[in-house]
């Protein structure tokens, strides 16, 4: 019998990584679907960004409230993990508590420790699904959120205290079964959560307490396993890639917007005929069409968007009430991948869809709302800027289509000739200083 | 007063501390011309010495930029850069955030390399370091100002100190609106949205951010952005408050209060 659970134990884990581990090859291959940026120089300063922005959350501590709670359930979550690794052990190996006799007293105490993090995690997660589904925060009733991505949400908090839960039933059991002198359970001394939950399980019998203890056992780890499959589908991907993303989060100011240097050349070469090469060939493609044209962390930061929408609630256009959302953006951009990704997945390679990003998954109207005025980079606790993306589209726009509205058509036209974007004539630019000369 | 062009100087053999890049608002605008002559007057009063370039001076291409249009901003860049690199510009200073912003971070990989300054920082260091003096008791002493973040100096560039110092120097009280500094609220006029209608909505963003600032029961609401300044006032006069309200450039308080 004890064979037939390892086996099984082997087989669950084996599915379980070699699921994962395909589905996280296709994000990755989607990823390298943007162009090359290097975003390699300065590691420090890239590692400090790791540390603070991820591993520190110091952008949740906007809210200290609501970053306390969400450190509640990341460090739960993070740390309850470490049992895991006991329970992989165990499972493996055919023991139970494999790591009691060799800690010793200090497995009474980390045991204690987890449970602690387990009731906190619990209820964090009930009061995030109020916060979502009774409060109803602005964000979280946003129509960005309407159908799958409100679900997932709410999938995600019900499941972690499911976990929870059977964390904590299968350790009251555990101590029923140690009080009984079942000799397979070893003495670990009680837990101070789980002991409270005994008295629903006293008087039971020791082959039904088995039974509990057992499933919970299955399910926790079994849950486990199937969380981490449900991830790369799911919003809650940020918890694996806010690592990545703070590390390669941009270093430069937030006002400088990311050079051309093959339009500089075409108005050097312009300019200055007698510098360009007489072999310089035109640039494929200006700005971003589709997510082939972003940059690979643009693509990174739509997989790291955990749809929190900080983004929007700070962003001046969605406030007043205009189409732009950040968060859908970035909404927008992962759906695009992921539809792409499908078709190479059956078509082994990309083959037209006659869709793109631009268009199909993001409207005009969207990207004209935009000030850049960098609030929804400001507010992304995961380094994650849609307005690079809303940049790039915008440029599409205006050089391949020539799509701009009238207004700015003027706009352009006066800075081409009067050298202001407002139609006055250049000779008046220091009429004021005339006025004060005199 | 003299204001004098970098083509004057040249041909007097002078070259200025600074090179004061005024901007098409600061050039054309009625309203923020008053903002481009209260800072001229602060640098004549404390005898900086600094130079425009006058007709020479064009769009940084900012609002080209960031509209989409890459090719009309290299152009831009490319004729001013040549301008100012042939003056041998070492030093320029602004009242326009968003030519601070192209200035200071986006022309150096273009070729064009500055110690570039918002005139906010100037007028601080000028009075750390005495040179500006204030009136005692002057015309903003004791009142309520509430000093709006500009996009592109504050989260684009980390400035927020600079503004507030100046406006602390006037022996005000500031008032913080609800939204400031990182989480401060834009005017509405970035991105080249000054230069179009808005996108359909239930409300125009200027006016979101006027009735923030005017819940605050400033006396005046303080801008370091002539774009900003455009959409204040306009977001003031749509409440009907001018009367009671001003919109101010922090360099016309700090000109309207030197000794």
């Amino acid at each position: 019998m004890q064979y037939v659970q390892q086996a099984l134990f082997v087989l669950l884990s084996a599915a379980a990584i070699w699921l994962f581990t395909k589905k996280a090859g296709e994000i990755r291959r989607n990823i390298l679907l943007g162009k090359d940026e290097d975003l390699s120089d300065n590691p420090s300063l890239r590692f400090k960004n790791l540390l603070l922005l991820a591993l520190g959350q110091k952008k949740m501590f906007k809210n200290p409230l609501v970053a306390l709670m969400h450190f509640v359930i990341y460090a739960g979550f993070i740390i309850i993990n470490l049992e895991v690794l006991e329970i992989v052990l165990d499972g493996l190996l055919g023991k139970h508590r494999l790591f009691a006799p060799l800690l010793g007293p200090l497995y009474n105490w980390l045991i204690n420790g987890f449970e602690f993090l387990a009731v906190g995690v619990i209820f964090v997660c009930v009061v995030f699904l109020c916060r979502r589904n009774i409060i109803k925060l602005k964000r979280f009733i946003h129509k960005d959120l309407n159908g799958w991505p409100r679900s997932d949400a709410n999938y995600i908090l019900l499941t972690e205290i499911i976990l929870m839960s059977l964390f904590l039933t299968m350790n009251a059991t555990d101590q029923v079964l140690q009080a009984n002198g079942n000799e397979h359970y070893h003495q670990t001394g009680s837990f101070f959560f789980s002991n409270l939950l005994t008295p629903l399980f006293i008087g039971d019998s020791n082959s039904s307490l088995m039974a509990i203890e057992r499933t919970c056992w299955w399910l926790h780890i079994a849950g486990i396993f199937a969380f981490l499959n449900y991830l790369p589908y799911s919003k809650h991907l940020h918890i694996m890639l806010a690592f990545p993303n703070a590390y390669y989060a941009r270093l430069e100011v937030p006002g400088k917007m990311k050079n051309m240097p093959a339009v500089q050349n075409e108005v050097l070469y312009a300019m200055q005929p007698e510098t360009a090469p007489t072999d310089a060939a035109p640039p494929a493609r200006f700005g971003a069409k589709d997510i082939f044209d972003l940059s690979w962390k643009n693509l990174l930061d739509a997989y790291s968007c955990t749809e929190c929408g900080r983004c929007t609630a700070s962003c001046p256009a969605n406030i007043t009430g205009k189409l732009l959302s950040p968060r859908k953006i970035m909404m927008a951009t992962r759906d695009r991948m992921e539809d792409v990704g499908r078709n190479i997945n059956v078509n082994k390679h990309f083959v037209d869809d006659s869709k793109s990003l631009l268009h199909d998954y993001i409207s005009i109207e969207e990207l004209r709302a935009c000030t850049t005025c960098n609030a929804c980079v400001e507010a992304c606790p995961v380094s994650i800027s849609p307005l690079e993306i809303i940049a790039e589209l915008r440029r599409s726009l205006i050089m391949e289509e020539s799509n701009a509205p009238q207004e700015w058509n003027g706009t352009f036209s006066n800075i081409e000739n009067n050298f202001a974007p407002w139609k006055f004539s250049p000779d008046d630019r220091d009429k004021w200083a005339e006025e004060m000369n005199r | 007063m003299k204001v004098n062009t970098m083509a004057e100087m040249m041909m007097n053999g002078e070259s200025p501390e600074i090179l004061f890049w005024v901007g098409c608002a600061g050039s054309f605008d009625q309203r923020a011309q008053k903002i481009t002559k209260a800072f001229a007057s602060i640098l004549d009063k404390v005898g900086y010495k600094y130079a425009i370039l006058g007709k020479e001076e064009a769009c940084t291409g900012d609002p080209a930029r960031r509209a989409g249009n890459e090719f009309l901003f290299q152009m831009m860049a490319y004729q001013n850069i040549q301008v100012l690199n042939g003056y041998g510009i070492k030093k320029i200073v602004t009242t326009c955030p968003h030519c601070f912003n192209t200035l200071k971070n986006e022309y150096p990989e273009l070729g064009g390399t500055y110690e570039v300054i918002h005139h906010t920082t100037l007028l601080q260091q000028l009075i750390d370091e005495g040179r500006i003096k204030l009136k005692e008791g002057g015309s903003f002493k004791g009142k309520k100002i509430s000093y709006h973040d500009s996009c592109y100096l504050g989260r684009a560039n980390n400035i927020y100190e600079a503004p507030r110092k100046v406006l602390e120097a006037l022996d005000a009280e500031l008032i913080e609106m609800k939204r400031c500094k990182t989480n401060g609220l834009c005017c509405g006029a970035g991105g080249a949205q000054m230069f179009k209608e808005d996108e359909p909505g239930d409300k125009r963003i200027n006016i979101e951010r006027t009735d923030e600032a005017l819940a605050t029961g400033a006396a005046f609401i303080a801008s370091a952005c002539p774009f900003c300044n455009t959409m204040m006032t306009d977001g003031v006069k749509n409440r009907e408050m001018e009367n009671e309200v001003g919109v101010l450039d922090i360099a016309e308080m700090i000109a309207a209060s030197m000794e």
